[in-house]
């Protein structure tokens, strides 16, 4: 059985990050990342947008470009890499299960780093009536078809969900000359971000629905329109004020998960409101020498972000696989999500690790003027006033030697969030 | 598309900034900050925007190469620029930062490509 030090599995934005990582800090250089796809690059090879690397390069990139800067590290700094390999497997003792074009393979790592990314919902995660023609796509699989295949997906377009994939792919249709007949939104808010709200739609002229939804598709062998309606504050059809709008297809872009399915077959913890493995702040799963970053362990909206965080996975994963005896009698105090706060990244802190890190976290609706506060042992450590907080934007906190300085380790560490 | 209200992007506030004109001066009004200020002033008198799209390649390890323009370009120029670019075909290899047309229709931006594409290997298919 092959060995290495470290191995990557993904290798998106995430994989190379930390892949990167893991071989500076190693002495023993035996670093291995493992990619389904044909290329490295992972979802950005699709993104061909601008509006990658504002804050990692400070200028802004498109996708490809992005993930270009740190292929090329690979490349230079020789980093192994098996392409067209899917991993299986990979269980507690961290061997590794691939198949490729020559079959099956097992490798054994020292350590893991998980960076497989994630998925989008479906129509039927939202249980949308009507037929099952053709002509309905989630909204990357259309990306993918449209940015690297080329194909011409329909002519006249109705996109159901508002976020930033949703929102991108309206510009990206009508560039095409595919009319977007309308976005739908569910909620009275769209989670997107302002610019690509501007950018994407009002340069187009594309109309946003707000509270309301599809309710119905209809077409025999080819989407021939959807039904849409508006809903109330409960998220309920409204009567009579259905719509009937004609169009040849549909995009679904409601959402996103974590790719967990090696996570769970490796018996890792995983947190319901993220959808990724539990980790604590060297970003370690469960499964002691199994790391986890960017997307596959909580969705993230700039890259920028994934990068950062992939680089921590990645140095903490070449110190494990060099000296596993630091991680041995690991304590963790919680790091707990209470009032207005949805889920904090990383969920726990080690004790053997109190060094200063960057807290992520998402709220759960649209504040104004709102203050977030870290405390612990009923003592309030940090307060920060936000002007504008919302669900679809990550925000981090740095936690600082000073605060970590002052922490009862008997205690969580509670997140919360108070209007002024 | 001549508006009297743009919505700002620097920032997740999002300000909505109003233009009034007064006897041949304009006013402002709506937002937030001065940097917000600055933005709307070139929103309203011309508005540009980076182009991103795909052009074809021939004999390439994939069929399409995507592009942008070095500079934002015009708003109103973005669907002529595309069709340019819709019946252009270039050769492999492509090499990232390329220039596949200069200066895209007097406007000073060249479009340059945003991904690397090697030659098709022939043993690939
Ligand atoms: C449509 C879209 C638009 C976006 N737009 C922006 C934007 O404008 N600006 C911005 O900053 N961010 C944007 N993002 C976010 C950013 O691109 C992602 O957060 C980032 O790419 C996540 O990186 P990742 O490496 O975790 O995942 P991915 O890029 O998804 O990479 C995961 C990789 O793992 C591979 N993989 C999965 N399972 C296996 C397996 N079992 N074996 C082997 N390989 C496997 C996959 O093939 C893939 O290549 C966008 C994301 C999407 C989806
Ligand atoms: S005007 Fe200033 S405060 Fe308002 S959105 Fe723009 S940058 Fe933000």
């Amino acid at each position: 059985m092959e060995k290495y030090k470290v191995v990557v599995i993904g290798g998106g934005p995430a994989g190379l990050a930390a892949a990167l990582e893991s071989f500076k800090n190693l002495d023993d250089k035996k670093v291995l990342i493992i990619e389904r796809d044909k290329f490295l690059g992972g979802i950005l090879n699709q993104c061909i947008h601008p509006g990658f690397g504002l804050h990692y390069f400070k200028e802004e990139l498109t996708g490809p470009e992005y993930a270009h800067r740190f292929i090329e590290q690979v490349m230079e700094n020789q980093i192994e890499y098996l392409t067209e390999t899917h991993v299986i497997e990979i269980t507690p003792q961290k061997e590794i299960v691939a198949v490729n074009k020559k079959g099956l393979k097992r490798i054994k790592a020292d350590s893991i780093v998980l960076a497989m990314g994630c998925r989008e919902r479906t129509r039927g995660a939202i249980i949308t009536l009507g037929t099952r023609p053709a002509g309905i796509f989630t909204a990357g699989q259309a990306q993918r078809f449209i940015n690297i295949e080329g194909y011409r997906i329909g002519k006249k377009a109705v996109i159901v969900g508002s976020g930033d994939i949703g929102l991108i792919m309206a510009r990206r249709l009508t560039l095409e000359g595919i009319e977007v007949k309308a976005v739908v939104e569910i909620m009275p808010y769209s989670t997107g971000l302002r610019r690509n709200i501007v950018q994407c739609l009002n340069d187009f002229g594309i109309p946003l629905l707000l509270s309301h939804k599809v309710t119905k598709i209809h077409g025999k062998y080819r989407v021939e329109g959807v039904t849409i309606a508006k809903v109330d504050s409960q998220l309920k059809e409204i009567p009579s004020t259905e719509r009937f709008i004609e169009c040849d297809t549909v995009l679904f872009s409601v959402g996103l998960i974590p790719e967990n399915e090696l996570s769970k077959k490796a018996g890792i913890v995983l947190d319901m409101r993220t959808g990724g493995p539990v980790v604590d702040n060297t970003f370690s799963t469960s499964q002691k020498g199994i790391f986890a970053c960017g997307n596959v362990l909580h969705v993230h909206d700039l890259v920028d972000n994934v990068t950062l965080e992939a680089q921590t996975a990645g140095r903490y994963a070449a110190m494990y696989s060099q000296h596993p005896e630091l991680f041995e009698n690991n304590i963790h105090i919680n790091i707990v999500a209470k009032e207005g706060i949805r889920y904090v990244v990383p969920q726990k802190l080690n004790k053997n690790f109190v060094q200063p890190f960057v807290l992520r976290f998402r709220v759960d609706n649209f504040y104004k003027d709102a203050i977030v506060t870290i405390s612990n042992a009923g003592k309030i450590l940090m307060k920060i006033k936000k002007s504008i907080l919302t669900p679809g934007e990550m925000e981090s906190i740095e936690i600082s030697q000073k605060i970590l300085s002052q922490l009862d380790f008997s205690n969580d560490i509670v997140v919360s969030l108070q209007n002024i | 598309m001549q508006e009297n209200k743009v919505t700002c992007i620097l920032c997740p506030r999002g300000c909505t900034i109003e233009k009034k004109e007064q006897g041949g001066t304009f006013e402002f009004a709506g937002f937030g900050c001065k940097r917000g200020l600055e933005w709307a002033k070139v929103e309203f008198t011309n508005p540009k925007r980076i182009l991103t799209t795909t052009v074809h390649v021939k004999s390439g390890e994939i069929e399409f190469v995507p592009v942008r323009t070095n500079l934002p370009i015009p708003k109103e120029k973005i669907f002529e620029a595309i069709s340019i670019l819709k019946g252009i075909e270039v050769l492999a290899p492509v090499e990232i930062g390329s220039v596949i047309v200069k200066n895209i229709l007097d406007t000073g931006a060249d479009v340059i490509a945003t991904r690397k594409v090697g030659k098709k290997d022939s043993s690939d298919d």
